[in-house]
């Protein structure tokens, strides 16, 4: 089956960095924040085994010290859009057609309308660059996303069966919304909630690559990668390093998401593949 | 190799081509990459250092003016008398200058930019320049006295600075836009955000200079600037941005490094008015906790000398007092117990765009955690810098060069941004002043590197290096920067 294949590869490779993440709480080949200046810019080494940075740091512990910061920023980031975005899309379709469904759906439409990146580089400007504004802007883009989903699954569902049953029995619209709506909605929101992770390390990445995220000396991949720009004509590493980092990860997630779309969804469960 | 056998093949037709289209553009134009464009071209009304490098004895020349090694020698004055006491001062001008427009350059202009420059209203970034002038009068078209309030050691060297330029009465409106002087180029056009047009002035008082022309590009990213000397798109770049790539521009036989030394002298400020840095034991702890050579080598990449004081090295009163804050952590962390700080403490370490204290900070704030002071970074623009730093005075530490010549005077300014009081180098600065003698002056300066110096007013890092790119055919760049200035007058073409 193609699906578990993308699935399980793209599994392998997301769990990877967050093992790499996890790990870096207890244990880091050196410190990141310990400046060699004489071993700056080493090739790869025995002792270092992604090379060193312009400062002499170890390339391998601000790889693992940095997952932490895009895993932490993006988990947390998709977590407010879940928090927020999952009850209004719920409301929202409980109360179909409603002036509170079109005042939560054109209010999403808004936010939506916006481009994301340059509304967070706006938000960590006015607030002040770091990786909580850095998660709040980014959160904030995650909310209609999952309030869209939320609604468009919640309303299909509202016209099934068991839950005219459960109107009959008379319970009420958000008691419905949660006991029985919520939980079919799970493996959609797996699914998007997969796909958005990854488009928040990739936001984080771009906002410390500007100098808006995490600040020094906590390591960041996006910052690293600016840092790399000037030296990548002889020192590649560099920039490969944090920059095939991202992809990897980025690229892990996707396939996960891919891969647990084809399992989960019911559209296509059971479909010949 | 294929593509160096297309290449050969094609050199008789590339070099036919390059005959035809560059024969009268090559070897007399010059672009000179730059980094920060202008924000106007009056030097006369801002500080802004990237003004000077496009007017600065280009198209702006003052009474006196700075060559490429830091003298200062006649500019529109040709010479000059001293009165006895030391209070008044004849410039006798040059003749028969005229502005580009046309119009004579004579008595009445001088006059017009010094009162301009001194007047209770102006915006002259450094009115300090023109303090204690009590009087200019005119006695004929080519003479002006210049009466002092008190004899004034410094007045020629004062004079020579972009922002003593003369400028005249009827072109200053339009000044910031249309710059109108008396040299050696004129302007003639700016397209914003991207260049601005020099063109020899064929009616230039003094030597004719070889240039034909100039062009200043602005390129503000180091990557950029680096694909375009690559590309030989420009033939020149003034203090190129990335240290990190000066190796690469050695080893390629294209170009040459012009590695001299500026008036930067690139400090971690402290705020001499903030606990716990009103205490003079922490400040001396954070100067032994700083390796001055670490950050040379991991900011500049090895660019740059080691100062203990606020003073260039390439001074004569230089005296060299970097023993007084040796990088010694055990003994910053004993002076900091002593403090009463010997759990340390927290402070900000805010830093301007520049790498020097982007890398500089990163180094600095490692070597300070060694020593148990977390300085928290945070990252400014130049705007929210000067706002917060320079005028709000709202910080901990910074790192910024300071790269105004001779500029130790700060030092007795309470208002100053590092709010360093001290009456008595503040007395020593107004004797200074008030005197004449070259070996008085010397022996005064040294006195005054030495108190700033073993008060630790701010951390002294390095003199920041000139680190200038340029093609192997150009001559005559300045090596250092006594000033900011790129004087294209003395610039040629090796044949």
């Amino acid at each position: 089956m193609r699906g578990s294949y993308t699935l399980i590869l793209g599994a392998a490779m997301t769990l990877c960095f967050a093992a790499a993440a996890l790990v870096s709480f207890i244990w880091v080949p050196f410190d990141v924040t310990l400046v060699d200046i004489p071993n700056k810019l080493q090739r790869p080494t025995g002792q270092h085994w992604l090379g060193t940075d312009h400062f002499g740091r170890d390339l391998l512990s601000m790889i693992m010290v940095g997952a932490r910061t895009s895993i932490a920023v993006a988990l947390i980031a998709v977590g407010i859009g879940i928090l927020i975005g999952v009850p209004l899309g719920l409301l929202a379709a409980a109360r179909k057609g409603s002036w509170l469904d079109e005042m939560i759906m054109r209010a999403n439409d808004l936010i939506f309308a916006f481009p994301s990146l340059v509304i967070a580089i706006l938000i960590t400007a006015i607030f002040g660059a770091g990786a909580v504004n850095a998660i709040i802007a980014i959160g904030i883009f995650n909310i209609p996303v999952f309030a869209r989903v939320t609604r468009g699954g919640a309303l299909s569902l509202w016209e099934r069966e068991f839950i005219l049953s459960a109107r009959v029995a008379g319970k009420s619209g958000l008691l419905i919304s949660v006991e029985h709506i919520l939980p079919n909605l799970a493996n959609l929101l797996i699914v998007q909630g997969t796909i958005q992770f990854s488009l928040g390390i990739l936001a984080e990445a771009g906002l410390s690559y500007v100098g808006l995220g995490a600040q020094p000396p906590l390591p960041s991949w996006g910052r690293m990668l600016a840092d790399a720009q000037t030296m990548v004509s002889f020192a590649p590493h560099l920039a490969l390093v944090p920059g095939g980092a991202i992809i990897l990860t980025v690229l892990g997630l996707n396939m996960m998401g891919d891969g647990l779309r084809d399992r989960l969804d019911p559209k296509l469960r059971g479909r010949p593949v | 190799m294929p593509q160096r056998f297309t290449a050969r093949a094609l050199t008789p037709v590339l070099a036919l081509i390059a005959t035809v289209s560059t024969a009268s553009a090559a070897e007399t134009d010059i672009t000179i990459g730059m980094q920060l464009e202008p924000p106007h071209l009056d030097p006369t009304s801002a500080a802004a250092g990237a003004i000077d490098n496009v007017v600065y004895s280009n198209i702006f020349e003052g009474l006196t003016r700075f060559m490429g090694d830091g003298s200062v020698v006649p500019g529109l004055a040709k010479s000059w008398d001293i009165s006895d006491d030391g209070l008044s001062y004849t410039f006798h001008l040059q003749g028969d200058v005229r502005f580009h427009d046309g119009s004579a350059m004579d008595a009445a202009d001088v006059k017009f930019s010094l009162d301009r420059a001194r007047a209770e209203d102006s915006t002259n970034a450094q009115k300090a320049l023109f303090t204690g002038i009590a009087d200019v009068a005119v006695i004929d078209p080519l003479t002006v006295v210049l009466t002092l309030e008190a004899p004034n050691g410094n007045l020629l060297f004062n004079l020579a600075w972009g922002d003593a330029v003369i400028v005249a009465s009827e072109t200053i409106e339009t000044i910031k836009s249309n710059p109108v002087g008396t040299g050696a180029f004129r302007f003639v056009k700016w397209v914003q955000g991207d260049r601005i047009d020099l063109v020899r002035n064929g009616d230039y008082w003094g030597t004719a200079p070889a240039l034909e022309g100039a062009t200043f590009k602005f390129i503000s990213d180091p990557t950029a600037a680096f694909a375009a000397m690559m590309a030989e798109d420009i033939d020149a770049f003034q203090t190129f941005p990335a240290p990190e790539n000066l190796p690469q521009f050695d080893a390629d036989p294209r170009f040459k490094l012009l590695i001299g030394s500026t008036e930067g002298e690139t400090i971690l400020s402290t705020n001499n008015k903030m606990p716990p840095f009103d205490n003079k034991l922490v400040r001396q702890a954070l100067a032994h906790a700083i390796d001055r050579q670490a950050i040379i080598d991991g900011a500049m990449f090895g660019y740059g000398t080691p100062i203990g004081s606020h003073f260039a090295p390439h001074n004569p009163a230089y005296i060299d007092l970097t023993g007084n804050s040796v990088y010694d952590p055990a003994k910053a962390k004993a002076l900091l117990a002593e403090a009463g700080f010997a759990d340390g403490f927290t402070t900000t370490l805010k830093l301007p765009p520049p790498s020097y204290a982007r890398r500089g900070g990163e180094i600095i704030a490692a070597q300070l955690r060694a020593v148990g002071i977390n300085a928290e970074i945070s990252n400014l623009e130049w705007a929210q810098w000067l706002e917060q730093v320079f005028r709000g005075k709202d910080y901990g530490l910074t790192i910024v060069s300071h790269t105004e010549p001779m500029d130790i005077g700060i030092y007795a300014r309470p208002e100053y941004y590092f709010q360093y009081d001290n009456p008595a180098f503040q007395d020593l600065m107004t004797r200074l002043t008030a005197t004449a003698d070259p070996d008085q002056r010397r022996a005064m300066l040294q006195e005054a590197q030495t108190v700033i110096s073993t008060d630790y007013v701010n951390g002294y890092l390095f003199q920041l290096a000139a680190t200038s790119v340029a093609k192997t055919g150009v001559q005559g760049m300045w090596l250092n920067a006594p000033t900011q200035a790129i004087d294209l007058t003395g610039i040629s073409w090796a044949d």
